[in-house]
């Protein structure tokens, strides 16, 4: 019995041992992922995003709740910023969830310095998630604001959670987080300016270029549980429709090339830094850097090439 | 990439029962953050039940558990054989709060790894979590 079969027999123990694996042991996460790859790919996976403060915890609660009583079994991926000075973090979006006695199993994770909204062992842990029969994952991004935009490329519907008033027009148009949303949230919608979000966004997005799916702006109060219903109808109707979407194909294999892009890098670096420590030239190019004597650049292609 | 040695420590930190001061819990958070822990932070009125469902799932090394309320020797008694069920003895056990010290001696005898009274200074709770962390 290997912890990758304890995984897919349901164990949650063996699930969470295996998250931390992921995030820490690349060899360990190596073979359990080998293991487990073929079951994976069977969730749905939604992402949201949003600034902090606009609800994101709150609504990923309702959201969980609503597919776990409709008979799915859920997987939370919360993730929140590492300190950039102690490393450390402070996972706090578990405390807006109350899902006992619920088919949900929520993970808290750090982004440890990866930048775009996610952590790097994001994708990791929802093939791990996958592989433990979650049939609906809701992945929160760190409070995003405009860059913050890698869920796109981990998520099957990416749902952007703004609350009313938030910047103007222009600022809209700027911002990153509104082009990849297939579905748009406003909500607090008990606070004042709704309307006037909902419209202005919806303006927007009909300026915006052709698309098959054109993204619905809802409006919710998740702390009250209101528009949770609509929410999962339009991720069901986005769902269906990117099923028949001809664009898919070119999206897995693009996100089929940035995962090997990754893996390949890490496994590169990892081998160059561990065979040059122990030759000690590591640590000395290092020195060179720092005492201005010799480029980075100038000194990784002479790591490479030694 | 982190050495598996060297990971992050995996603390979390609630507060199980009625009792509603979450100061020195948030104080106490803050300061394992800033140690270079992760800290999953589960709040208020958390059940055993909810603490240890958590503890697993997010594979934790420590539990704190932040009680003022006097209701420790029914609540940490539940949590420790919650624990003891799941297979879940290595994660290591740590009451702060407001604990007379007979009953202090007793959550330690049933397996509490440390008990800290008011006033504990940070250093000393983020001190010894670093050293009787579990590491896998």
């Amino acid at each position: 019995m290997s912890l990758g079969s304890d995984i897919l027999q349901g164990d949650q123990r063996a699930l969470a041992r295996a998250l931390t694996l992921v995030e820490n042991d690349p060899d360990a996460a190596e073979e359990i992922i080998r293991e487990v790859y073929p079951h994976t790919g069977g969730a749905h996976v939604i992402g949201l995003t949003g600034a902090p403060g606009v609800g994101k915890s709150t609504l990923v609660d309702r959201l969980a709740g609503y597919y776990a009583s409709a008979g799915h079994s859920v997987g939370v991926i919360a993730v929140d910023p590492s300190s950039p000075f102690s490393g450390g973090a402070l996972l706090g979006d578990r405390v807006r969830m109350d899902l006992r006695g619920k088919d949900v199993f929520i993970r808290s994770i750090a982004t440890r310095g990866h930048l775009g909204g996610l952590a790097r062992a994001t994708p990791l842990a929802i093939q791990l998630m996958e592989a433990a029969g979650r049939d609906v994952i809701l992945l929160e991004t760190v409070g995003a604001g405009q860059s913050e935009v890698d869920v796109m490329g981990h998520a099957d519907t990416t749902v952007v959670v703004v609350v009313p008033g938030l910047g103007d027009d222009v600022q809209a148009f700027k911002a990153g987080i509104l082009e990849i949303g297939d579905i748009f949230v406003v909500n607090k919608a008990d606070r004042p300016g709704t309307d006037q979000t909902i419209r202005e966004l919806r303006q927007m997005l009909h300026l915006g270029p052709e698309r098959p799916w054109l993204p619905p702006v809802l409006s919710a109060t998740a702390a009250d549980g209101k528009g949770v219903a609509e929410i999962v109808e339009a991720v069901e109707e986005h769902r269906k429709v990117m099923q028949h979407d001809p664009l898919q194909r070119e999206h897995r294999l693009q996100e089929a090339e940035r995962a090997l892009r990754e893996a390949l890098s890490d496994l590169l670096l990892s081998r160059a830094e561990a065979e040059s420590r122990q030759s000690g030239s590591w640590q000395a190019l290092v020195g060179e850097i720092a005492a201005r004597r010799r480029d980075a650049l100038t000194a990784a292609r002479q790591l490479l090439d030694a | 990439m982190t050495d598996v040695r060297t990971r992050p420590i995996r603390v979390l930190i609630g507060k199980p029962g009625l009792d509603g001061h979450d100061r020195g819990a948030k104080v106490v958070a803050r300061a394992l953050r800033d140690a270079g822990m992760e800290v999953i932070y589960t709040g208020l009125h958390q059940t055993p039940d909810a603490i240890v469902e958590a503890a697993l799932q997010e594979d934790v090394d420590v539990i704190g558990l932040s009680i003022l309320s006097g209701a420790h020797n029914t609540l940490v008694p539940k949590v420790i054989a919650l624990l003891r069920e799941q297979g879940m003895e290595d994660v290591r056990v740590l009451v702060g709060g407001i604990i007379p010290d007979e009953d202090a001696d007793e959550l330690r005898q049933m397996g509490v790894a440390a008990v800290f009274g008011p006033g504990t200074e940070t250093e000393e709770i983020v001190r010894f979590t670093r050293s009787c962390a579990r590491r896998a």
